[in-house]
């Protein structure tokens, strides 16, 4: 069994205006020392997913089903109590925004303290050194004084740090990076990421990083999960999503995003029409009010989910077009508009 | 694109400070340097690019240009006329020609009015005429813009983020402006309806000769969109240039370390990128670095830098950079003086 197994989840919420099914039928898997990456359009259920595999779901209305193996063990039957005592132990997360998951009126060594001697039983003198040990580690400059200032008295880039070292606290095994540089300015993102490459490499753990941008995605992943409507749509290593993506969805990702590292094309190619609604999920295939190829499946998408299958080597696609209709379209059609200049 | 002789808008030296004050009778202790110091022109028809890290002053710029807010100092020249201290009323006629779009598609709408009353607006408070009626004036405009005529009567939530934004261009197009500045127009938006916004200003653009700035953070985009690019570092332009020589041979090093921060999807060659990394963030326009701004995380430093501020020079044609040691310099190019004032 892989170190982090996800089976059939499915994370509902009941609303006033009907059943929102945010996560209908995911499964992945994931090793220690690997990272996967989670791409999506916003609300596609990205972040309800890594709540479930934290617990965080656990006492709200959320109806969760399917199982989470965490190292051999189950989380969705687990008791909550027990789920937190992982989390922060054996799993730890890291948000967009460091300030609401700070809190404001103790300092950010404080709290770094207070996480690991939850979980270690240390005197306060033995934690300290250790979260400036962690400061440092995260490249906070200073550590020794600046484990005393206030959340509010770092920058940005300060704060994604801190907030790194506290999720780094107790040596996770399992790392879920939720859009972790989307609020921060371009060169101070990419030492993020340098940082996140490097911790995972000294720490082996595994990564889950979650994000809307396919660069970010990019550079981290060696496993890419692309999301939409709630399940996945395609799955692959980040050459096969780069390389021969085969999901329509993935096309239109490709076409819609600009690139440096390639001659500036005349014009993107947007997906047309906006994502779906989660409560009057569209019959059949979820993609295809959007999709450009759903004449192609004489019917089908409109009215058949289609499942998700293996073309090859662990690269999964859902989608009633045939494997070779797919590759012949990706090489024919879209991948000379991708890269004319 | 050819020297065309009389810019739509030229900013000379423009200036924002902001007070910060102090006490109960708000004694000045200090001042933000927001803007400092710009200088550019925008020719009909093209777009400029203004791109740069969170508060260098991008959206500052915006405002200023529009006179949203006032400068403190420099000179703003739309048409030829300074509009720099115009009053509000002497702007009015003049906002006609000049309209922003926002960067938040969710609050620049007010929830309360219908589709129709946000995009008709703009001909009431100008007290403008049309020939079949500002319904239909209206409902041509949406259509313009990819949304449904009949969506008129519709309320703002029943929309999504990328036909927000949408109502927000209707709003900006309706009284045929002359310049659009749009701030961060699609950074809210989901990748796939970013593209359908990208596209659609340039068809915009297109179809009704408009000429744009796009103020952006995001790199790619700005390349996509844009024929002209100005970096811009705390308050101040670092480089200006055509877009195919700022991206292909940028001289300014803040400029080369953008480009090397972006994440790029070559997943083939990611272990090969060279990447220059800056240390730190940056620092505060309140007390900026002394001379080059940019020092503090500079690679290039020397002691120059520290002392005399490098002057915006042209180093190539039609492209301005301000560093004491340029990158990229075409060995031909006689770099000015350091220390000689900007020219124009
Ligand atoms: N507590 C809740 N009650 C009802 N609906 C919810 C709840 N939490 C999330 N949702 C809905 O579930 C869907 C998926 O949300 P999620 O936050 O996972 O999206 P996401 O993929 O992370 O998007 P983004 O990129 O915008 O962060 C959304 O439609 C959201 O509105
Ligand atoms: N009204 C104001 N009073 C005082 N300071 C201000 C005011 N408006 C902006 N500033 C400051 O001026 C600087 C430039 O702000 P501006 O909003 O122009 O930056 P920006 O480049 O648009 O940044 P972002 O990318 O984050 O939108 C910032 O330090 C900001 O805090
Ligand atoms: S199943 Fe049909 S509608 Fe869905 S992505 Fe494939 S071609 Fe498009
Ligand atoms: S002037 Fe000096 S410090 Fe400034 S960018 Fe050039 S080399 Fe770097
Ligand atoms: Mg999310
Ligand atoms: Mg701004």
């Amino acid at each position: 069994m892989s170190f982090l197994e996800l089976k059939d989840l499915r994370v509902h919420f009941p609303t006033d205006d009907g059943l929102v099914r945010s996560v209908d039928g995911l499964s992945f898997r994931l090793e220690r020392g690997k990272t996967l990456g989670i791409v999506g359009e916003s609300g596609s259920g990205k972040s309800v997913t890594s709540l479930a595999v934290l617990g965080l779901h656990k006492g709200t209305r959320a109806k969760i089903s399917g199982e989470i193996w965490l190292d051999g063990e189950e989380l969705v039957s687990a008791s909550a109590e027990h789920v937190r005592t992982l989390r922060g132990k054996k799993m730890a997360m890291i948000f967009q925004d460091p300030l609401s998951a700070m809190h404001p009126y103790y300092s950010v060594g404080a709290q770094i303290i207070e996480a690991y001697r939850i979980h270690n039983d240390v005197s306060k003198a033995v934690a300290r050194k250790h979260a400036i040990d962690l400061l440092g580690r995260v490249g906070i400059p200073q550590p020794d004084r600046r484990v005393d200032s206030y959340p509010h008295e770092f920058s940005g880039g300060m704060r994604q740090r801190a907030m790194i070292a506290m999720a780094l606290s107790c040596d996770p095994e399992l790392l879920i990076a939720d859009e972790p540089t989307t609020a921060l300015d371009v060169t101070v993102q990419a030492q993020i990421l340098d940082l996140m490459r490097d911790l995972q490499q000294e720490f082996d753990s595994a990564l889950i990083i979650i994000t809307h941008d396919l660069g970010v995605v990019a550079e981290l992943s060696d496993d890419i999960l692309v999301m939409y409507g709630g399940k996945c749509i395609e799955y692959g290593s980040a050459e096969d999503i780069f390389e021969r993506p085969e999901h329509p969805y993935t096309w239109g990702l490709l076409g819609s995003m600009p690139r440096l590292d390639r001659e500036r094309t005349e014009r993107l190619m947007p997906i047309k029409g906006t994502p779906p609604s989660l409560i009057n999920v569209p019959t059949g295939c979820a993609f295809h009010p959007r999709c450009a190829f759903e004449p192609r499946t004489e019917g089908k998408g409109r009215t058949v989910v289609p499942e998700l299958l293996e073309t090859e080597g662990g690269h999964l696609v859902r989608c009633h077009l045939s494997l070779e209709e797919r590759r012949a379209t990706w090489e024919n059609e879209i991948k000379p508009k991708l890269e004319s200049a | 694109m050819s020297e065309s002789p009389e810019p739509l808008l030229s900013v000379q030296g423009l200036e924002k400070h902001f007070p910060i004050t102090k006490g109960l009778i708000k004694r000045q202790v200090a001042a933000v340097k927001a803007v400092d110091g710009l200088s550019f022109d925008v020719v009909k028809g093209e777009t400029l690019g203004l791109v740069g890290e969170s508060g260098c002053g991008k959206t500052t710029t915006g405002r200023l240009i529009t006179r949203l807010l006032e400068p403190t100092g420099g000179k703003i020249v739309f048409e030829g006329r300074d509009i720099s201290h115009m009053s509000q009323s002497a702007l009015r006629p003049l906002r006609r020609d000049m309209q922003m779009i926002f960067q938040d598609p969710y609050s620049s709408l007010n929830p309360r009015h219908t589709v129709g009353a946000i995009v008709g607006a703009p001909f009431r408070i100008q007290g403008v005429r049309t020939e079949h009626g500002t319904k239909k004036a209206v409902q041509d405009i949406l259509e313009l813009v990819g949304l449904n005529p009949e969506h008129y009567n519709r309320y703002p939530h029943e929309f999504s983020g990328g036909q927000r934004q949408r109502i927000g261009i209707a709003r900006t197009l309706a009284l045929k402006p002359k310049l659009i500045i749009a701030d961060e127009p699609v950074s809210a938006l989901d990748v796939s309806i970013q593209a359908q916004v990208v596209n659609l200003l340039e068809d915009l653009q297109n179809e009704l000769d408009l000429t744009y700035v796009v103020i952006a953070h995001d790199l790619s985009v700005v390349r996509h969109i844009s024929d002209r690019v100005a970096v811009m570092y705390l308050g101040k332009i670092v480089e200006i240039a055509d877009r195919k020589d700022l991206y292909e041979s940028p001289m300014h090093p803040y400029t080369t370390a953008l480009l090397s921060a972006v994440p790029v999807p070559d997943v083939k060659r990611r272990s090969e990128r060279e990447r220059i990394r800056l240390q730190g963030d940056v620092p505060s326009p309140i007390n900026p670095p002394a001379a080059c701004r940019f020092h503090t995380r500079c690679w290039k430093a020397q002691e120059i830098c520290r002392t005399v501020e490098p002057p915006l020079a042209q180093l190539d044609v039609r492209h301005q950079v301000a560093c004491h040691f340029p990158e990229n310099v075409p060995s031909d190019a006689v770099p000015e003086d350091a220390g000689t004032p900007v020219p124009g």
